[in-house]
């Protein structure tokens, strides 16, 4: 019992940093880890990972809003997008082909995985516009933090809301229908589609996932997806790990962070399209 | 920077001091919880239920917390673990008000709203 748990606490550990830096939940990676590795049955499986989608969350969030590198007011915006389509999500199970949307999502994933090669090469982080974003600016979504990499502060806009609404809702659709954190998702909405500042992007994600996740996990906790022995130590493993992971994520360039993403991006976005095709 | 763009950001710094405390606060609660349970897992080498079972409704985890049984106590703490996030949106709104900042207050509203109906949603279609 003390090995298992001993484990899930170094699981946790890995899963903490590496869904603080990125954005992620990890529910993708922590679910394959848990029924493959150690043999976990797969409702158990993914009871944990919802677990461990709001442990990262909440973990990272408290060093995020403290440095100011989240923007609140983009994660309340869009949170109305993905909470409705949640539940939308969930309305929808038995109506809606969950193939259909392993494909169109793993397609998405690959898309951005493709975009986020090409801005790597771009060397442009940060939008600069000359006329503000109408919907951006009645909307407050304009704003600045201070990048512990370059010791500089970096003011930032934002644009196509309504486009980043739209890859929100649908992110909520997944999180919903197909029971996962779609974290990828939310980076993807703010990075590529609003051209948010990476960093902005994964710390804003990361408060995110955690509102998301914390409305179907009580759906979880109630019908014993949720196994103790389990999802305490990895949890406790998280949160601390997401306490690491926010402070060296702060300290790292945008251009390391995209480059950890990009094949993230692309085994998400593979592992999506296979599981359509079964 | 104009005048109202640096209104916001410093409004902005306040409004995540607050929550950054609170949500703290309530993380290190639920650790701390989740913590005692698995120290005590290990203790008494005893789960305070049959093999292969666990309590998941309010009623046992309750009781099953208050008489100190290690699973019982583990799933508290995963209860007020997955209340974090809520009380993120919570303390949200009310940092808005504070500040005035209406537009903001009723967005976080609809959020939570949003959130009390799936909530709900979860325990009748069970």
């Amino acid at each position: 019992m003390i090995h298992f748990a001993f484990i899930m606490v170094l699981i946790g550990l890995f899963a903490g940093i590496a869904g603080a830096i990125l954005g992620i939940g990890g529910g993708m990676i922590i679910t394959p880890i848990l029924t493959l590795v150690m043999g976990v049955d797969i409702k158990y499986a993914i009871g944990a990972s919802i677990i461990a989608v709001i442990a990262t969350s909440s973990g990272s969030t408290i060093a995020y809003l403290k440095d100011q590198v989240l923007n609140l007011r983009v994660a309340m915006f869009l949170e109305i997008a993905t909470t409705v389509g949640a539940l939308a999500g969930a309305l929808l199970t038995g109506i809606l082909n969950p193939k259909f949307l392993y494909f169109l999502f793993g397609a998405l994933l690959l898309f951005s995985a493709y975009n986020s090669i090409r801005k790597l090469r771009s060397k442009q982080e940060v939008l600069h516009r000359a006329d503000p974003d109408r919907l951006a600016e009645k909307f407050n979504l304009d704003s600045s933090y201070y990048d512990k990499a370059t010791k500089q502060t970096v003011d930032y806009q934002v644009e196509n809301i309504p486009g980043g609404l739209s890859v929100m809702f649908g992110a909520g659709i997944a999180s919903g229908l197909l029971g996962i954190g779609s974290g990828a998702f939310k980076v993807i909405a703010m990075d590529t589609v609003m051209k948010m500042p990476l960093k902005a992007s994964t710390s804003t994600s990361n408060l995110m996932m955690g509102v998301t996740a914390a409305a179907s996990a009580t759906v979880y906790y109630f019908n014993g997806s949720i196994k103790p022995h389990i999802a305490v130590p990895l949890a406790l493993g998280i949160l601390v790990g997401a306490t690491i992971g926010s402070r060296i994520m702060q300290r790292m360039t945008a251009k390391t962070i995209r480059i950890i993403f990009i094949p993230i991006l692309f085994y998400i976005g593979i592992e999506m399209f296979m599981k359509g095709l079964r | 920077m104009n005048d109202k763009q640096k209104n916001v950001s410093e409004e902005m710094n306040d409004v995540e001091m607050i929550i950054g405390k609170i949500l703290r606060i309530g993380v290190i609660i639920s650790a701390v919880v989740m913590g005692i349970g698995l120290i005590l897992l290990f203790v008494t080498q005893t789960t305070g239920y049959p093999a292969n079972t666990f309590p998941d409704t309010f009623r046992s985890i309750f009781t099953g917390t208050i008489a100190l049984k290690p699973y019982a106590i583990m799933m508290f703490g995963v209860f007020l673990l997955i209340l974090t996030p809520i009380l993120r949106v919570v303390v949200s709104i009310y940092s808005f008000w504070v500040e005035g900042d209406k537009l903001y207050v009723i967005i976080t509203t609809i959020v939570l709203v949003i959130l009390a109906i799936s909530f709900v949603f979860g325990i009748v279609t069970r």
